[in-house]
């Protein structure tokens, strides 16, 4: 169509200039900000944007939630996209653009099922083959997959098939990831692959001594590292370390990325191999030997926080701050292992002169008892179909609902006691309710916690 | 060189022999005095002797319980920081467990620096830790998975120098395994604790370990208070094993807001007092 027409048909149409150079740049500078999604993001000539989330779902909740997530963030920025999430970077790039929902997630190894239902043109064809193809009557990426492969070969090449097979995961397809202007980064390549995990450690430990030499330049410390192994077939291996505090210590960093070494992949073999600090913070020069400051900063456990929680994961260390609340169980929060606690100690801890347990039960569980209405401790108390007779007693301790969080709690009431048994064991039960109105509970007994 | 080494040795072990005769000939007229350098002499010669069996010195030193019967009965006056120690609750229920728990945050409550506590259960509560002196800004929780991933973070957190203590709760300790978390915790001087936990119903497991001591704490009536209420809880805490020393047995008041153990007020008297009786009999 011409502009003059265009132009006829909709008066006060806009016209502007293509710039294809300008929109490349934009892409690439849109994949860049994928990023922070993964650490690989490749742009996809002309309009999209592909992304490898492989071990990267978790971060953000589900792959569902990922995928809404870039797309709400997009659609902040004025951008309305689609986004589909594949086992491979083909069949990806054909559910975004012909799937029928905006958000598409394709299950693990549905590849070839969704596909089947698309048209020819979804698969990246050059446009005389998709018209060719029409023409002969393939309408759907299923009478493809059908067809003998010969023919079709001979008729339009290599790249057809090659298209499909890449779609369904039978030709490897790199991605060509993009990288942020500053990132801190060493590479190095080998004239034959290594595969041995000797040698993985070796140049692991080469990088991250150049790696710290850059930050070191820069004042900078790394927080977060990827490592990347590109393999002879084309496929990276991604290890990934988290720190708590800045870093740049070579032997540490080692340390975190060679613990996770074994989940690498060698396959035939490695040819280069790509350490970079992604997320980097401010790390000036700092006195190390030196009692005194030793003593006014005291000890630095930044090193055991990041090994064990690159271990087992990275809610696994944590300490405990008070929360402002009565409730037993809503009283504490997770918090960072390192840093300042000071912020919500300002509340002050937990009162000192109330009995609190070591050990909490979750959930609480309920008991037979044997108590006089409405203030009086129990007698006795059942609990794992063995009586426990209560010698000494205190309480109640009362603790009211949070009537600015649900209706339920508007009346709610719990009345904790602190019971010695026989034996001289110690509990700590509750009642719900306070023993006269119907409305503050329905005045069945609970374990809580135990004192020893 | 080591012969010259060897020399040293044997000349100072002479001074000691002939040391000690002139100690006794100079007290012989006062009875109390003679008994309290000979007790110091022989307090010396235990630890020359501690010396030359553990050539190795353990770093960090020892923290006292404070509680002198307990003190006074413990080889090294204290539990020793850079070893392992096991504590375990007397009974197979969730209160012994408990009372084992106070105890250990109890002896961490009067260290001075950062622990680690690891477990794989999730059903410690911090605020009662708090009432034991065991404040939260101090406690670096670590939730294992599972049971067997407690002793690498133990034997790994052992190894910074930065802490003061680290707990493991785990049912099993096979003795390979505590004899690595022995050689962390020497090098280190970091104190080891494993707070034995039993599964519901299972047996008790009394393997051997590498452990300096064994401790097990089991709930007791408290004394009765004037009025209604509850008083300070009692507990029976029974050395079961101790390197280089004897098994014991004590009643003792539990963990107060500072982590410090006591002896029973009436106890304690009654102590002051048959000793009272026993000096007017030889009288």
């Amino acid at each position: 169509m011409a502009v003059s027409q265009a132009q006829a048909l909709l008066p006060g149409l806009r016209v502007e200039e293509a710039e294809p150079a300008a929109d490349a740049a934009a892409l690439r500078r849109l994949a860049g900000w994928c990023l922070r999604f993964s650490p690989l993001a490749a742009p996809c000539p002309a309009d999209g944007v592909w992304i490898d989330i492989t071990g990267c779902a978790h971060l953000h909740g589900g792959e569902t939630e990922l995928l809404r997530a870039i797309v709400d963030t997009l659609a902040v920025a004025g951008i309305s996209a689609r986004a589909a999430l594949a086992d491979t970077p083909g069949c990806a790039h054909a559910v975004a653009r012909y799937g029928a929902a905006p958000l598409n997630v394709v299950p693990e190894g549905a590849t070839a099922a969704w596909l089947e239902q698309l048209p020819v043109a979804a698969l990246r064809l050059a446009h005389e083959a998709t018209d060719a193809l029409r023409r002969l009557g393939f309408e759907r990426i299923g009478q493809l997959m059908a067809a003998p492969r010969a023919p079709l070969t001979r008729r339009f090449g290599a790249t057809a098939l090659r298209r499909l097979d890449q779609a369904l995961g039978r030709a490897p397809e790199p991605l060509e990831p993009v990288l942020p202007p500053d990132l801190c980064r060493v590479r190095q390549g080998f004239p034959e692959p290594i595969a041995t995990p000797e040698d993985l450690a070796r140049v692991t430990a080469m990088l991250a001594e150049a790696l710290c030499e850059k930050l070191l330049h820069r004042d900078r410390g790394a927080m977060r590292l990827d490592l990347v192994f590109q393999r002879v077939d084309g496929v990276p291996q991604c290890v990934r370390v988290g720190t708590a505090a800045p870093s740049r210590d070579a032997a540490h960093l080692t340390r975190l990325l060679t613990a996770q070494i074994e989940t690498v992949d060698p396959g035939f073999g490695i040819e280069s191999v790509m350490l970079a600090a992604p997320l980097t913070a401010r790390l000036g020069a700092r006195q190390t030997i030196s009692d005194l400051a030793a003593d006014a900063t005291g000890p630095d456990l930044a090193a055991l926080v990041d090994t064990l929680s690159n271990r087992l994961g990275p809610d696994r260390v944590f300490r405990v701050a008070p929360v402002e609340s009565d409730i037993p169980e809503r009283s504490l929060r997770r918090a960072p292992a390192l840093g300042d606690l000071a912020a919500s100690l300002a509340w002050g801890a937990w009162p000192n002169s109330l009995p609190r347990p070591p050990r909490l039960l979750v959930p609480p569980r309920q008991v037979e008892v044997v108590a006089l209405l409405p203030d009086h401790p129990p007698v006795q108390f059942t609990w794992r179909r063995k009586p426990h007779r209560v010698r000494r007693a205190d309480g109640p301790e009362r603790i009211f609902g949070e009537w600015w969080r649900s209706e339920a709690e508007v009346f709610a009431v719990r009345d904790y006691f602190q019971l010695e048994d026989e034996a001289g064991q110690r509990f700590w039960l509750f009642r719900n309710g306070d023993g006269e109105h119907r409305a503050t509970g329905d005045l069945r007994w609970f374990l809580h916690g135990v004192f020893g | 060189m080591r012969l010259r080494r060897l020399a040293k040795v044997f000349a100072s072990f002479f001074k000691k022999k002939r040391l000690l005769p002139c100690c006794l000939d100079a007290s012989r007229s006062r009875e109390q005095n003679t008994n309290m350098s000979q007790s110091a002499a022989l307090a010396a010669l235990r630890g020359r002797i501690r010396l030359l069996e553990r050539p190795v010195a353990r770093p960090g030193g020892v923290l006292p319980f404070g509680v002198s019967a307990l003190d006074a009965h413990l080889p090294e006056a204290g539990l020793a920081r850079g070893a392992l120690h096991e504590v375990a609750g007397g009974g197979a229920d969730e209160a012994t467990a408990a009372s084992a728990t106070l105890f250990t945050a109890g002896i961490l409550a009067r260290l001075e620096r950062p622990v680690l506590w690891c477990s794989a259960l999730g059903d410690l509560f911090a605020p009662g830790l708090a009432c034991a002196g065991l404040e939260p800004e101090r406690v670096l929780h670590v939730a294992a998975g599972h049971e067997r991933d407690v002793l690498p973070v133990m034997e790994e957190a052992l190894r910074h120098a930065g802490l003061a203590a680290v707990v493991g709760e785990m049912a099993r300790l096979p003795m390979v395994a505590s004899r690595r978390l022995v050689l962390a915790a020497e090098k280190s001087g970091v104190m080891a604790l494993v707070l034995r936990r039993r599964r519901e119903g299972a047996a008790a497991e009394g393997g051997l370990s590498a452990a300096a001591t064994r401790w097990s704490v089991t709930p007791l009536p408290s004394a009765p208070l004037a009025s209604p209420g509850i008083g300070r809880a009692r507990w029976q805490v029974a050395l079961q094993r101790c390197r280089g020393g004897e098994a014991g047995n004590w009643i003792l008041e539990a963990c107060d807001a500072q982590g410090c153990l006591a002896i029973p007020a009436e106890l304690a008297s009654r102590e002051v007092a048959s000793g009272a009786q026993r000096r007017a009999i030889s009288a």
